[in-house]
């Protein structure tokens, strides 16, 4: 309620300009640094000089560089899946267990049938893996469309059961016998694996998430299905109102973005470990939520975004030998989602000190 | 009784940009009285409690509590004073009980919560006013009638001397209405005075002593409640003078557009909210529907629109059975809705212009939106009808109400449709915007379009439309003939008199 002395009072902003837009990112993430910084320091090291490492180690090298773009694949492809839901205003929250359903898919296509040529078994892990993650992505749309269940905690939650879904297999019905009791599928036959570039770990992957770049910035822009999901996530009243199909429109995006990220996990597993093991994901489906707020749901400055946060994960690796532990990334992004989050707040709305307590 | 009025509001003026809300209102209620604010929707009731409870305050005129004037500078300033509201939206928090509840936001009772006094504080306070509530029950537990009954003890534990209910009986069965009087009556015996805002005549001629009517922000008249009858204040609450200027009466109907045959629908709370309703619509004609608000207007516009289930009945649409179409096969058949939200359901606040015009015709030619031929449109629309805005790649929250409705107008006449539903396009409108939209509603009557025209200002359904449907509580009571009707025919059935079986539909 209002009161009688000076109060501080949020109002919603008009219009939101464009330098806020661009603005607010950039001090966000700057304020995460900072505030990491902070902790660094109490640790006795200089925050500049870890920094500093982080960012050679990064991009500092031809192999930091390759191994930056490694990360930023699976990260494109989750953060492009969390922001077409996002789109919508559907908080799908379970990229990582999606990512993870998509592995197991490819996986499963990888293993049943390891004679196949690459030209068919990749076609087929890339459909299994999205097929996968897809569903994964639709099972907590249903309630969500037909009952309003919370999409946001169905989708969290089914993070866990996916990755103990796969941690099953890893550690039961599809462990190495040869893999000295490690929970490591047996490797992928030379048909199941994506082709790299030159001596570095990029893979195809790179060229799905380019592609997927390009159809969801034609999807989002151009297409009346797009348009849909825009009206659909500003005014569900308005959607309705308009004719469109609300209901599907949740379960397809649901799909869509699920899809995905369980082609993250299929490229994860086919480019990378080639097989299947425990902890597939350092939480790229996590990442991604930040990734894709911090572009604003922008699928070209997603790649951008992208590359940044996979410099910090290869960053984050490269100060490990100086004595920090790889999890100064958890907390450097959990900084940085921080002021994002909070800057928000000041794109949105201004800040007014009220002297009297009136309203209206 | 005492000479002195507990409450007295004199020449009470509140203006909103554009609108006079309140303009010089004076009001006395005394102890003891229950006092009736009657007045049809929009007519200041509202505006004018709010000022009561601190909520606004008035731009001119005084306000006195037992002789003595006051400011009512917030309304915890004014619940302290001993003013207490009770919404037609209550305020409760669902999981917590009722004893809870009432507990919320109290002073005085310090850090620790003494349950059980504080039951046994409630239960007695129930008793005296002959409630019957169970202070550990849930919120969600309870009835609406029973919730309603937490919130006037909410109000009377807060030491409340006046009493003001804001619709009270629209959300209860007639019984529990019955029940909730008699404890207004226990009440003002005790010293206590209530207010009740209502628009419902029978409740007002029963349950109240003095009324108050209101009229477009002015107050009317105030009438002791025995003295005054049905005709009387249905007059002073709808006007006595209606002009009425149409342009023709006769018309030539062309062929029949809408027909509804028997239909019933549900409300959000799954109640009966329109209930065997048939009627039709011709080519080239405007059919009003007058009523006071919520008695089943919005939902048979969502019927007819496809936005809600048709129940019970059948709905055709140029002779082609409608009744479990979707709502993209009839803006394909040609219904066009102009919905009492424009802003959120008929256009989407956040999105520009180019985007809000497109917004049910996109689907035509192909699967790409063709923008540059879509922002040509909309830009020749924006000329054509005169919309003024900043941009069209602007979103449209920014601009102003009159505008907004001129855009939606004219994205649904630009699709060409055979029968237009309009819910109160003119509400909240200033008065050169309100004749933007009526012109612009006549001239689709004349190019042939049927149009039915939802409103609460008789004067409007008058003057425009060619035949007027009356509802009340989800019923057709009766439909004239716009050109020889009078407003106290079409008042008296909006109170609920069924229209005598002489005229033909």
């Amino acid at each position: 309620m209002l009161c009688n002395i000076s109060s501080l009072r949020f109002e919603k902003r008009e219009d939101v300009s464009t330098t806020m837009i661009l603005l607010v990112p950039i001090l966000s993430v700057f304020c995460g640094l900072l505030f990491a910084g902070l902790f660094i320091a109490l640790t006795g090291k200089n925050p500049v000089d870890v920094y500093m490492l982080m960012f050679e180690g990064a991009f500092g090298s031809q192999y930091g560089i390759s191994e930056t773009i490694v990360k930023a694949i699976p990260l494109i492809l989750c953060s492009l899946a969390v922001a077409l839901a996002f789109r919508m205003q559907l908080w799908n929250i379970g990229a990582e267990g999606q990512l993870y359903m998509g592995a197991f898919g490819a996986t499963w296509a990888a293993l049943s049938f390891p004679e196949w040529p690459a030209s068919q078994l990749l076609p087929f892990m890339v459909i299994m893996g999205a097929l996968m993650g897809g569903l994964w992505g639709l099972l907590p749309a249903i309630p969500r469309a037909y009952f309003k269940v919370n999409e946001t905690i169905t989708t969290l939650l089914m993070n866990y059961i996916a990755i103990l879904w796969v941690d099953y297999f890893v550690y039961g019905p599809w462990k190495d016998p040869k893999g000295l009791g490690f929970p490591i599928t047996a490797p992928f036959s030379s048909g199941a694996i994506l082709p790299s570039f030159g001596i570095t770990r990029i893979h195809w992957g790179i060229i799905f998430a380019i592609v997927a770049v390009v159809i969801l910035y034609i999807i989002q822009n151009y297409t009346k299905w797009g348009f849909e999901i825009r009206v659909s996530g500003e005014s569900a009243a308005a959607a309705k109102y308009a004719g469109m199909n609300y209901t599907r429109n949740i379960l397809l995006v649901m799909f869509i973005s699920g899809s995905l990220a369980g082609i993250a996990g299929m490229t994860e597993v086919s480019g990378i470990t080639q097989r299947l093991q425990h902890g597939i994901s350092p939480g790229y489906g996590y990442s991604a939520i930040i990734i894709a707020w911090l572009a604003r749901l922008h699928p070209v400055v997603i790649v951008f975004v992208s590359v940044i946060f996979g410099g910090l994960l290869v960053g984050g690796f490269s100060i490990q030998t100086s004595g920090f532990p790889a999890a100064t990334v958890a907390m450097l992004q959990g900084a940085i989602l921080f002021f994002v989050v909070g800057g928000e707040i000041f794109t949105q709305y201004r800040i007014r000190l009220d002297r009297k307590g009136r309203s209206l | 009784m005492s000479s002195m009025p507990m409450v007295e509001m004199v020449s009470i003026t509140k203006r909103f940009p554009g609108v006079i809300a309140n303009d010089s209102v004076s009001i006395k209620v005394n102890t003891g009285e229950i006092h009736a604010l009657l007045g049809e929707n929009g007519a200041g009731k509202s505006t004018l409690m709010s000022i009561l409870t601190g909520l606004y305050r008035p731009d001119e005129g005084e306000i006195y509590l037992r002789g003595l004037k006051t400011e009512l500078s917030s309304p915890k300033d004014a619940a302290n004073k001993g003013i207490g509201m009770v919404h037609q939206h209550f305020k409760l928090v669902k999981s917590f009980t009722v004893a809870e509840n009432i507990m919320l936001g109290l002073k005085g009772e310090g850090m620790i919560i003494d349950r059980t006094s504080i039951e046994k504080r409630i239960r007695e306070f129930c008793q005296q006013y002959g409630m019957a509530v169970d202070p550990a029950a849930k919120i969600w537990q309870l009835t609406v009638g029973e919730q309603q009954r937490v919130e006037i003890i909410k109000a009377l534990f807060r030491g409340a001397e006046i009493l003001i209910l804001d619709e009270p009986t629209a959300v209860l069965t007639p019984q529990e209405a019955k029940d909730l009087y008699k404890t207004l009556r226990i009440m003002t015996r005790q010293g206590k005075a209530v207010i009740v805002i209502s628009h419902k005549l029978s409740e007002v001629l029963e349950g109240t002593d003095t009324v108050t009517v209101l009229r477009g922000g002015k107050s009317v008249g105030t009438v002791k409640t025995e003295l005054a009858d049905e005709q009387e204040l249905s007059r002073m609450m709808v006007g006595r003078h209606i002009a009425v200027s149409r342009d023709k009466c006769l018309i030539e109907k062309g062929k029949q557009i809408l027909k509804l045959q028997g239909i019933s629908c549900l409300n959000n709370r799954g109640q009966l909210a329109v209930q065997g309703i048939s009627l039709d619509i011709h080519a080239g004609e405007i059919l009003g529907i007058a009523g006071v608000a919520g008695n089943g207007q919005s939902e048979l516009a969502e019927v007819i629109a496809g936005l809600r289930s048709v129940e019970e009945g059948t709905k055709y649409i140029d002779g082609v059975n409608h009744t479990q179409s979707t709502i993209r096969a009839l803006v394909d058949a040609g219904v066009s809705y102009i919905p009492e939200d424009r802003m959120g359901t008929g256009l989407v606040p956040s999105l520009n212009a180019v985007d809000n015009y497109v917004l049910k015709s996109y689907k035509k030619h192909g699967w790409l939106m063709d923008w540059s031929r879509v922002k040509t449109q909309t830009q020749e629309v924006v000329e054509r009808f005169s919309i003024k805005l900043a941009s069209i790649a602007s979103p449209v929250k920014m601009m102003s109400g009159g505008n907004l409705q001129k855009l939606l107008l004219a994205r649904e006449i630009m699709a060409d449709p055979r029968l237009i539903v309009a819910v109160y396009p003119m509400r909240g409108l200033d008065v050169g915007a309100m004749e933007a939209v009526r012109k612009l509603l006549l001239a689709q009557r004349d190019a042939g379009k049927a149009v039915l025209l939802i409103s609460e200002e008789l004067e409007e359904l008058f003057a425009l439309s060619d035949r007027i449907a009356v509802l009340h509580r989800g019923e057709i009571m009766g439909i004239v003939d716009s050109c020889t009707a009078t407003a106290e025919e079409v008042g008296m059935m909006m109170a609920g008199k069924r229209m005598l079986e002489k005229d033909a539909m």
